[in-house]
C-alpha cells in the first residue's frame, strides 16, 4: 500500500510521518505517532472520544484523514499540561471528581479548552452546547460542567493583572 | 446544580463516625492518568507487527450453513490466516461452567448453524483492520435459513422452532427438575381469595446496550517462555483467563493476562469472547492479534441487557395492605445462555421486591430466542423486576385510593421481617429512604407514615413462615408436548403443601483463614472511643414526630411491635457482642 | 395543546454481591522496603473506583496514610484471583479480603516494632500517619518505615499479608426458591418531577429528589460519582435507551450514537441527593456497593410520573414519545392529574 509523508505541529513539535491514503488522523497519531491520548470510541463520528484540536478547533480524528493534517497545528490531551504543572481543567476535573472511567477525559478536555480559549467566562449552556459532542457513559456530566466552570474561575483569576 | 448531603442522624447508634481513612473525600488514585490522558487502556499498549482479526458475521435470525467459501479472502492482500470452528480446540463452552452451573451450549465460532443475526461464523486476520474488514465481506456464505422465534411467549409453545439444540425445548433447565425456577411462599390463592382488590400488570423492557465508550477488545501477543500475553478490557479478569484457557484448551499457566483499567464496562466486558479470539489469533498467526468490537458490532453484536417480561398479580386489602403477589417473569436469554440463567435465581431472591408480603409465588424462565444473547448490565436481574414492581405498587396504590408513598411504607419490610426466600430481613432501611426523599421533594405524607422505623415493627407474626401452597408443574419437556398455564400454582398437576416453618440454615461468609487475618476489633479507635448513648432514633427533621390526633388508624400488622427484637444468626454474634466492640464492623470476626 | 406536569415515586433494595455466593476474592499486601504498602488485586477498575476505595480501606486497617499505599492491578501473573467487578460485589468482597490481608501484614508490621521497641506486640498502636508508639505513651515509638527497614534487614521478617473473602456457595430450593441470596442489601428511593408535552409526546425531567441507603460511604465523592451518574443512566433506560427499538422485532436497531440515544449534557435535571449510612454487619467497615442500584428506582419513577402527568401507563420500556402519544390517543387525549378521575 502506497504511503504519503505528512509534517504537522504536534503539541508545538514539528512532526512528520508516512500515512496511508484512506488512514485517518485517530490512526496516524495512536499508531504512526504513538500519542494514545485521543481514544478510539466509535470511529463513526459520534462520541467526541477522539477529539483533537486543529489549529485551534475541536475535530473528530476519526472523520479527518491524516493527510489533510499537512501544516497544520494539532493539539491533543498529551499537550494540555505544561511540563509537570498541570492545566486549569485538568487540576479541576481532579477536585471536582470529573471522570471516572477515564475513556473520554482527554477529549473532555479538549472540548473545554476550545471553549475557555473563546469564552473564559461561560454560562453553564454554554458549557453543555461545548461538550455536547463528547459523550459519557459514567458521570451523568454534571460534574463535568461544574469543573469546567471552576476551572474558568481560576482562569479568569490567574489572567487578571 | 446538584446538591448532596448526608443524613448523619439516622442509624447513628449504630455508626462510629472517628475512621481516619475511611469517609474522606480522598481524591481517585488513578486519575492524574485520566487527566493526563496516560491511563493505559487494553488498546493502549503498542505492538508492532500488530494484526487484526475481524468476524464473518450471520446476516440471518436462524439458518444452517450449507458451505463457506473463503478462497477469495485467503488470497487477499495482507491476509494472514482464516479462522474456523475447527480451529478452536474446545469450541462449545457456556460461561458458568466456571461455577458450575448449565450445560456447554456456546461455540466460539459457529460451523453447523447460526441461531442470531450477527452470530460469527469464522474470522480473518490481516495486516490491518481494513484488509481484515474487506476480505471478511468476501468469505461467501451459503445459508439455507430456517425458522425461527423472537418472542418468549412464543418460544414456549408447542411446535415453536428449537433454537439452541442443548435446551431443545427453549428454556434453560433447572435442578434438572423444571422448565423455570420456582418460588413459593405461603398460599397466593389464598391471599387472593382473602383481598377486597386484585390488581393486576404487565411490564416489559427491551434489550439496552451497556454502551461504554471503550468497545470491548483484548490484544493478544506470543511472549517468552511460550506464554501468551492477552491486554484486554475484561471486567473479570480469571474469568476471561480461565474462559480462554478452556475454549483453547492450554494450560492457564501459558496466559498472562493485563488489564484492570478499562473505559467503562456496566456488565458488557464479562462475557470473555475478545478473549479467546485474540489469543488463539496469536497462536495460529504467531503475532500480535488485535481483536476489538467497532461501534457497530458492541450495539448488535455484543451481548445487551436482556428484554423481560413480567406479569404481576396482587390481592390487596382496603387499607393497602398487599396480601398476596403472584409473578410470571422471562428472561429473553437470546440464542445462548450466557448469564441469563443466573439472573432468573437472582431475581426471584429479589421477589417480592422490598416488601413484607405474607403469601408469594414466582415461576421465573429463562428462555432462548433467536437473538443477540443477552448477558450483564448494570442492575442485573433486578433493574427490569424493580421497574415492573414499582409501576405495579403505583397501580395498587391507584386501586385502594391511596397515596403511593404511604403505600409503600406501609407494605415495607423491616428487620426481624421474613422474606419470601425463607431468611430473616436484617440491615434494613427502605422506610428511612422513602421518608427522606419525600421530604425532600415536598412530598406531603401522613404522620404516621413518618414516625415510621425500619428497626420497629417488624418481627413477630411477620417472621412467620407459613404452610405453603406447592406444585410439580412445569416439568422440563412438559410444555412443549402441549399448552400448560405459565403462571405459579395454576392448571393441572401435582400440588403439595409444606408446613409452616420449614427453612434451612442461612449461609455465613467463611471465616478468616488464621486468626492473624482477623481483624482485632478492639484496637479499632472507633470502637474503644465510641459511646453507646442512648441515642434517639432521629427522624427525618421537618415532619411531625408525635402522633397528632388526625392520624389515620394504626395499619395492621405493620404496627404491631416485635415480639421479640430481633438477634442476628449465631454467627453475627460472634466478637459482635463482646462490649466495646463495634458491631458495625464484620466480615472478618473474631474467633 | 399544553405541557403537563407529572410527579412519581419509586423505592427500591438491592443485593450485594453474587447470587448464592461462590465468589470469592484475593488480595496480597506487602510492605516496600522502607514502609510504605503495595495491595496487589486482580480486581478490574472500569471507572467505579476499584483501585481508591481498596486503597482507603488498606490505609485504614494497616493505620497508615493512604498516601503511603498504592493498589496495582489487575495482572493475573502477580495478582490473586478475584472473581470480577460485577454484581456490586468490588466493594464488599475485594474490600473485606483487603481488609485481612493488610490486618495480616500489620500484625507483623507491630510484631517487628515489638522487637525494635522490646515491648510486647499486643501494647502497640499505629497513629495513622507513618508512627507506631506503646499504647499510653506516645514518646515510645518508632516510625513505619524505620519498622520496616529493620523488618527486612535486620529481623529477616517479611511484613505482609494474604486475605480472602467468600462467602461459600449455596443453592436455590427448586421448589421453594428457599436461599441465601446475599448477605446485605443497599436502599434508595427517588421523586422524579417532570413534564410531558401531549402535543410531541417529548418528556423533559424537571427535578430528581432521593434517599439513598449505602452502608457506609467509604469515600463519599465515589458514592457520589454513582449516585450522579447512576441516575442519569435511570432516565437514559427509561426514556431513551434501546438496541430493539420495536422488541421482539429486531428490526430498526441502533448502529451508532446517533441512532442510540442518551441524554446529553444539555438535558440535565437537579437532582437533591440524600445519603442515609446503615452499616451492614459483614461489609467492609458497614460499605455497601452503590453502583449498581441507583439507576433502578429512576426508572419506575420517571414511569409513574409519566402517568401523573397525561394519564399514559407506560408498561414498556424505553418511554419514547411515539408510545406516549399512542397512549394519549388511546385514552381519548390527555388525563392529567385531577382529570383522571
Amino acid at each position: 500500500m502506497s504511503k504519503s509523508p505528512v509534517s504537522f505541529e504536534l503539541n508545538g513539535s514539528e512532526t512528520s510521518l508516512f500515512v496511508e491514503g484512506g488512514q485517518n488522523l485517530l490512526d496516524a497519531l495512536r499508531r504512526g505517532v504513538g500519542d494514545l491520548t485521543p481514544k478510539f470510541g466509535c470511529n463513526q463520528g459520534t462520541c467526541g472520544a477522539c477529539t483533537v484540536l486543529i489549529d485551534g478547533q475541536p475535530f473528530l480524528s476519526c472523520l479527518v484523514l491524516a493527510v489533510n493534517a499537512e501544516g497544520r497545528s494539532i493539539e491533543t490531551a498529551a499537550g494540555l499540561s505544561d511540563g509537570p504543572s498541570l492545566h486549569p481543567l485538568q487540576q479541576a476535573f481532579i477536585d471536582g471528581f470529573a471522570a471516572q472511567c477515564g475513556y473520554c477525559t482527554p477529549g473532555m478536555l479538549l472540548a473545554a479548552k476550545t471553549l475557555l480559549d473563546r469564552n473564559p467566562n461561560p454560562a453553564r449552556e454554554e458549557i453543555a452546547e461545548a461538550i455536547s459532542g463528547n459523550l459519557c457513559r459514567c458521570t451523568g456530566y454534571a460534574p463535568i460542567i461544574d469543573a469546567i466552570l471552576s476551572a474558568a474561575e481560576i482562569v479568569r483569576r490567574s489572567n487578571r493583572p | 446544580m446538584n446538591t448532596v448531603e448526608f443524613r448523619k442522624n439516622l442509624f447513628s447508634d449504630e455508626r462510629p463516625e472517628n475512621l481516619s481513612e475511611i469517609g474522606r473525600p480522598t481524591v481517585r488514585q488513578d486519575i492524574l492518568g485520566h487527566v493526563t490522558g496516560r491511563s493505559a487502556f487494553y488498546d493502549d499498549h503498542q505492538f508492532d507487527g500488530l494484526l487484526h482479526m475481524r468476524c464473518v458475521r450471520s446476516p440471518h435470525h436462524h439458518a444452517r450453513i450449507r458451505s463457506v467459501d473463503f478462497s477469495n479472502a485467503e488470497r487477499m492482500d495482507g491476509v494472514r490466516r482464516i479462522v474456523g470452528p475447527n480451529d478452536v480446540p474446545k469450541n462449545l463452552n457456556t460461561l458458568l461452567s466456571l461455577i458450575n452451573f448449565g450445560k456447554e451450549d456456546e461455540p466460539l465460532l459457529s460451523g453447523e448453524k447460526t441461531a442470531y443475526r450477527g452470530e460469527p461464523v469464522l474470522a480473518v486476520i490481516a495486516d490491518t483492520e481494513r484488509q481484515a474488514r474487506v476480505a471478511a465481506s468476501s468469505v461467501r456464505v451459503e445459508w439455507e435459513p430456517m425458522p425461527h422465534v423472537l418472542d418468549v411467549e412464543e418460544a414456549l409453545a408447542p411446535g415453536a422452532p428449537t433454537v439452541n439444540e442443548t435446551y431443545p425445548d427453549n428454556t434453560f433447565e433447572y435442578h434438572e427438575r423444571y422448565d423455570h425456577q420456582k418460588l413459593r411462599f405461603g398460599d397466593v390463592d389464598k391471599g387472593f381469595s382473602e383481598a377486597d382488590r386484585i390488581v393486576e400488570g404487565r411490564y416489559r423492557m427491551s434489550p439496552i446496550e451497556q454502551a461504554p465508550i471503550e468497545t470491548c477488545g483484548a490484544i493478544a501477543a506470543p511472549d517468552t517462555g511460550d506464554r501468551f500475553v492477552c491486554y484486554t478490557s475484561t471486567q473479570a479478569l480469571f474469568f476471561s483467563l480461565a474462559t480462554t484457557a478452556k475454549l483453547l484448551d492450554t494450560a492457564s499457566s501459558r496466559l498472562h493476562f493485563i488489564g484492570g483499567t478499562v473505559g467503562g464496562g456496566f456488565g458488557g466486558k464479562v462475557d470473555s469472547i475478545v478473549e479467546p479470539m485474540a489469543v488463539l489469533g496469536a497462536m495460529l498467526s504467531g503475532r500480535p492479534v488485535k481483536f476489538m468490537w467497532d461501534r457497530e458490532e458492541e450495539m448488535q453484536v455484543g451481548a445487551p441487557r436482556g428484554a423481560e417480561l413480567w406479569i404481576i398479580k396482587d390481592g390487596v386489602a382496603a387499607d393497602g395492605r398487599i396480601l398476596a403477589r403472584r409473578f410470571t417473569g422471562y428472561f429473553d436469554a437470546g440464542a445462548y445462555t450466557r448469564l441469563s440463567s443466573y439472573a432468573v435465581v437472582k431475581s426471584t431472591g429479589h421477589l417480592p421486591g422490598p416488601y413484607t408480603i405474607p403469601n408469594v409465588a414466582s415461576n421465573v424462565y429463562c428462555v432462548f430466542t433467536n437473538r443477540t444473547p443477552a448477558t450483564a448490565m448494570r442492575g442485573f436481574g433486578i433493574t427490569g423486576v424493580d421497574y415492573a414492581i414499582e409501576c405495579q405498587m403505583d397501580r395498587v396504590a391507584e386501586a385502594v385510593g391511596m397515596d403511593p408513598v404511604e403505600l409503600r411504607i406501609l407494605n415495607a419490610y423491616r428487620d426481624g421481617d421474613m422474606k419470601a426466600h425463607r431468611r430473616v430481613a436484617k440491615n434494613t432501611a427502605l422506610i428511612e429512604c422513602c421518608q427522606v426523599a419525600a421530604e425532600k421533594a415536598g412530598w406531603r405524607i401522613s404522620p404516621d407514615s413518618t414516625r415510621q422505623s425500619s428497626l420497629e415493627g417488624g418481627g413477630g407474626r411477620r417472621a412467620e413462615i407459613p404452610e405453603t401452597a406447592t406444585d410439580q408443574i412445569g416439568r422440563i419437556g412438559e410444555r412443549r408436548r402441549s399448552r400448560i398455564p405459565v403462571e405459579p400454582l395454576v392448571g393441572s398437576g401435582p400440588r403439595g403443601r409444606i408446613p409452616a416453618g420449614t427453612a434451612g440454615p442461612a449461609v455465613e461468609a467463611a471465616p478468616p483463614q488464621r486468626p492473624d487475618m482477623a481483624m482485632d476489633w478492639e484496637r479499632e479507635k472507633s470502637a474503644a472511643d465510641f459511646v453507646r448513648e442512648p441515642v434517639k432514633r432521629p427522624k427525618t427533621a421537618t415532619q411531625p414526630q408525635s402522633r397528632l390526633a388526625a392520624a389515620p388508624e394504626p395499619l395492621p400488622p405493620a404496627q404491631e411491635k416485635a415480639e421479640a427484637p430481633y438477634i442476628p444468626k449465631a454467627p453475627f454474634n460472634r466478637g459482635v457482642r463482646k462490649p466495646g466492640v463495634s458491631r458495625f464492623l464484620s466480615g472478618t470476626r473474631r474467633r | 395543546m399544553a405541557k403537563h406536569k407529572g410527579r412519581g415515586f419509586a423505592c427500591i433494595n438491592y443485593p450485594i454481591g453474587m447470587n448464592l455466593g461462590g465468589d470469592p476474592s484475593q488480595a496480597l499486601v506487602h510492605s516496600t522496603p522502607d514502609g510504605k504498602f503495595m495491595v496487589s488485586l486482580s480486581s478490574i477498575d472500569l471507572g467505579q473506583g476499584m483501585k481508591s476505595v481498596t486503597r482507603q480501606i488498606a490505609a485504614e486497617t494497616l493505620g497508615v496514610p493512604v498516601s503511603d499505599v498504592f493498589v496495582d492491578t489487575a495482572d493475573s501473573d502477580t495478582g490473586p484471583h478475584c472473581m470480577g467487578s460485577f454484581a456490586s460485589r468490588g466493594t464488599h468482597r475485594v474490600g473485606n479480603a483487603v481488609i485481612r490481608a493488610a490486618t495480616e501484614a500489620r500484625a507483623q508490621l507491630l510484631e517487628a516494632a515489638a522487637d525494635e521497641l522490646e515491648v510486647n506486640a499486643a501494647d502497640l498502636d499505629v497513629d495513622g500517619r507513618g508512627n507506631i508508639h506503646v499504647k499510653g505513651a506516645p514518646s515510645r515509638s518508632i516510625t513505619v518505615a524505620d519498622t520496616a527497614i529493620a523488618a527486612q534487614f535486620r529481623q529477616g521478617r517479611t511484613v505482609s499479608g494474604r486475605g480472602i473473602f467468600l462467602i461459600p456457595p449455596s443453592e436455590a430450593n427448586p421448589e421453594t426458591g428457599e436461599m441465601t441470596p446475599v448477605s446485605c442489601f443497599a436502599h434508595g428511593a427517588i421523586v422524579v418531577d417532570l413534564e410531558v408535552d401531549e402535543e410531541t409526546g417529548e418528556i423533559a425531567v424537571l427535578e430528581l429528589n432521593s434517599a439513598y441507603e449505602v452502608g457506609r460511604a467509604l469515600n463519599p465523592k465515589l458514592v457520589e460519582q454513582q449516585l450522579v451518574g447512576g441516575a442519569w443512566m435511570g432516565i437514559s433506560h427509561a426514556l431513551y435507551e434501546t438496541t430493539e427499538p420495536y422488541y421482539p422485532s429486531r428490526e430498526h436497531g441502533p448502529v451508532d450514537f446517533n441512532s442510540y440515544l442518551m441524554p446529553g449534557p444539555g438535558d440535565l435535571a437537579p437532582h437533591n441527593i440524600a445519603i442515609i449510612e446503615r452499616p451492614a454487619e459483614d461489609a467492609p467497615f458497614g460499605g455497601k456497593g452503590p453502583g449498581e442500584m441507583c439507576a433502578n428506582p429512576v426508572i419506575p419513577a420517571v414511569a409513574n410520573a409519566v402517568y401523573d402527568a397525561v394519564g399514559v401507563r407506560c408498561d414498556e420500556l424505553p418511554i419514547t414519545p411515539e408510545k406516549i402519544l399512542r397512549g394519549i390517543r388511546a385514552n381519548g387525549g390527555a388525563r392529567p392529574r385531577g382529570a383522571r378521575h
